[in-house]
């Protein structure tokens, strides 16, 4: 069954279409925009990306495995990217993927059956000065140990709960999160 | 050698309004004289604008160090369409510095791209943030749209050189290390994999949608408000030898304060991690450090006190020259020997409990992980470093192992359409180079694990 963008994207994709001299260039944040509406990129939505884009389906399947955030299988809602490059490798950043492994039961790579968590080892995230680190969403979770990952665990567990019971708190886009600062 | 000057200590450019409240809002930035230089840009010619950052030394601080001013000059005179694109894709490993920049001072940023963009001519200006910077990137949207509602963008201003409106375009990466290098930026922003393109043409002549394009750093536009308003000389003054203004070192690894400074030029490594960053923690001593991402090859306790600048690192005498096997220098073309570069700024510091090896073998893994498969030297090579480094770094490594990873490396070495290839070759010779002895250590205990093994197996 093809898929169709919600008027909200829709209306944020004619924005995004109309930044560039050529359609083409939009396909990242249309893409983008379909991952946030659907979680993830079944070919579906390549199809529907690509007819908004005027490019082949070929053309987005080629791009959308090229990077590592489109996702084509389905995804655990709360992503948490834990850095193990050398910065956070010289700090305890494998210590601290291990604990989360532990903790949530599956190893990197993968999601909790729940859907509440994917869990990905993750090359350099730029803030190598507060290692180790992880990121969730727009989250920049530094300084970490493993009292302190309980706890943010913890925390987002509560709040997907919240989120599946339709009473979570609207999130504002330059919040500040737990353990994070600018 | 010339010292910096000696107020540089206390020279702050792109880190000003670090620890200002609220200071990535419009407001703060203008209280604080932004856009004073954007007036004073607008009544200069274009031409003398590109002067003074040519008189200012200033030099590409995402880690080739070229000299901007140079490289604006390359764009065709006659050239109708002009694109500036920063690059805001910050990946290399151990720098953090361009994150920060983004979310303290946004606004600096903007100011920085009107100003380089009168210059150029550019009317439509585009910032490629990396994807993951998800909250920076909601903090610099916020940014342009205050410098929209506030007049700065989208607007017409009254200038010397003719009317000048400039548009800017956030556009946010999905997730791969190689958008950093500036073509395979161009590719992903027009819609495509992040495939390096082959140079000739460069991006001053074909580059983004073909026309002619300049890309930048983020802290080289960031530096070009304060250029303007104290001068290109002022600029130069504070620098050391060919390189203009501070540096911002991003330090993480083995010290007590790790962190993002912006200091003079000149800093040495070893006043950087002992003065500025207040030693090595535990008591350990220093074993090495990485003096400006991880593709930089390392350097070792001895080879500290030479300053982290841009000549400094290729030229001292006082850094070993990277070898291809003992005693046989690697040659970057030209019989130019091989030290280190300064990079990124991401100096990352280990202590003499570390493990070397295990340490290269994840530097290897994560080139062999970002290796986009264009060149077969980067694809399969990188990848054999990395199997070849972590049987070593975990007591498997054979006989020959150490002959067969240099023999790789220097068969990617400048093979290859960009610096990828490079930034894993380098390193992997480097610290073959500097720590030899950790590597034969490590092929000395398979040696030995496998003689009680095969013991045990004839018993």
């Amino acid at each position: 069954m093809p898929l169709e963008f919600s008027p909200q994207s829709k209306q944020r994709i004619e924005g995004v279409l109309s930044r560039y001299p050529d359609k083409q260039a939009a396909l990242l944040p249309v893409l983008h925009i379909a991952q946030d509406e659907f979680g993830h990129l079944p070919d579906e939505a390549i199809e529907l990306c690509a007819k908004t884009v005027g490019v082949s389906a070929a053309h987005v399947y080629g791009v959308v495995t090229f990077y590592t955030m489109f996702h084509r299988e389905k995804h655990g809602r709360n992503e948490l990217m834990v850095c193990t490059n050398i910065s956070c490798m010289l700090r305890g950043g494998y210590d601290i993927l291990h604990h989360i492994e532990r903790r949530l039961g599956i190893k990197a790579g993968e999601s909790t059956p729940d859907g509440a968590f994917a869990l990905v080892e993750e090359e350099c995230l730029a803030a190598c000065a507060n290692a180790p680190m992880m990121i969730c969403g727009q989250d920049y979770f530094l300084d970490l140990t493993p009292a302190k990952v309980d706890a943010i665990l913890d925390d987002l567990r509560k709040r997907w709960r919240e989120r599946q019971q339709g009473m979570a708190p609207v999130r504002t886009l330059l919040g500040v999160g737990p353990g994070g600062k600018v | 050698m010339t010292a910096s000057a000696p107020n540089a200590q206390s020279v702050k450019i792109v880190t000003k309004n670090f620890g200002v409240a609220d200071s990535h809002k419009l407001a703060t930035y203008m209280q604080r004289g932004g856009f004073t230089a954007l007036r004073k840009a607008l009544a200069m010619s274009p031409a003398a604008i590109t002067d003074e950052v040519k008189k200012s030394n200033l030099r590409g601080r995402g880690g080739a160090g070229f000299p901007t001013g140079m490289k604006w000059s390359f764009i065709p005179k006659e050239a109708k369409l002009v694109y500036l694109v920063v690059n805001a894709d910050e990946s290399e490993p151990g720098t953090c510095k361009d994150r920060e920049l983004l979310a303290y001072d946004p606004h600096m940023l903007i100011e920085g791209m009107l100003i380089a963009s009168y210059a150029l001519g550019c009317k439509h200006a585009y910032i490629y943030i990396r994807g993951e910077m998800m909250r920076e990137a909601a903090i610099v949207q916020a940014a342009i749209d205050e410098a929209y509602a506030g007049g700065w963008l989208g607007r017409e201003h009254a200038a010397a050189g003719g009317l000048f409106k400039l548009d800017i375009t956030l556009h946010r990466g999905a997730g791969a290390y190689i958008c950093g290098e500036e073509t395979g930026l161009l590719n992903s922003l027009e819609g495509k994999r992040g495939w390096p393109r082959l140079k000739p043409p460069f991006p001053a002549v074909k580059g983004l949608f073909n026309a002619p394009t300049v890309v930048n750093n983020v802290e080289t536009i960031m530096n070009l408000p304060e250029i303007l308003t104290r001068g290109g000389e002022w600029f130069a003054g504070i620098g050391m030898g060919k390189s203009g203004g501070t540096r911002i070192v991003c330090v993480s690894g083995h010290v007590v304060r790790p962190g993002v400074y912006e200091l003079p030029m000149g800093i040495s490594s070893r006043a950087l991690i002992y003065d500025v960053c207040g030693g090595i923690p535990n008591g350990r001593a220093l074993k090495g450090l990485i003096p400006g991402g991880s593709s930089m090859p390392p350097l070792d306790a001895s080879e500290i006190d030479v300053p982290i600048e841009f000549d400094a690192l290729m030229t001292d005498a006082r850094i070993k020259d990277v070898e291809v096997k003992p005693g046989v220098p690697f040659d970057l073309g030209g019989g130019r020997k091989l030290k280190t570069m300064a990079g990124s700024g991401g100096v990352v510091v280990f202590d003499d409990t570390t493990d070397v090896v295990a340490l290269c073998a994840r530097i290897m893994e994560f080139y062999a992980h970002e290796s986009c498969g264009q060149c077969t030297p980067c694809r399969e090579g990188s990848g054999w470093l990395a199997r070849v480094c972590r049987r070593l770094a975990s007591g498997e490594g054979q006989a020959g192992d150490l002959e067969l990873l240099a023999n790789i490396a220097n068969g990617i070495g400048g093979n290859t359409i960009c610096a990828l290839g490079d930034a894993a070759a380098w390193p992997m010779l480097g610290f073959l180079t500097k720590f030899r002895g950790d590597f034969e250590a490590k092929l000395r205990i398979a040696g030995a694990v496998r003689a009680v093994v095969n013991k045990g197996a004839a018993a």
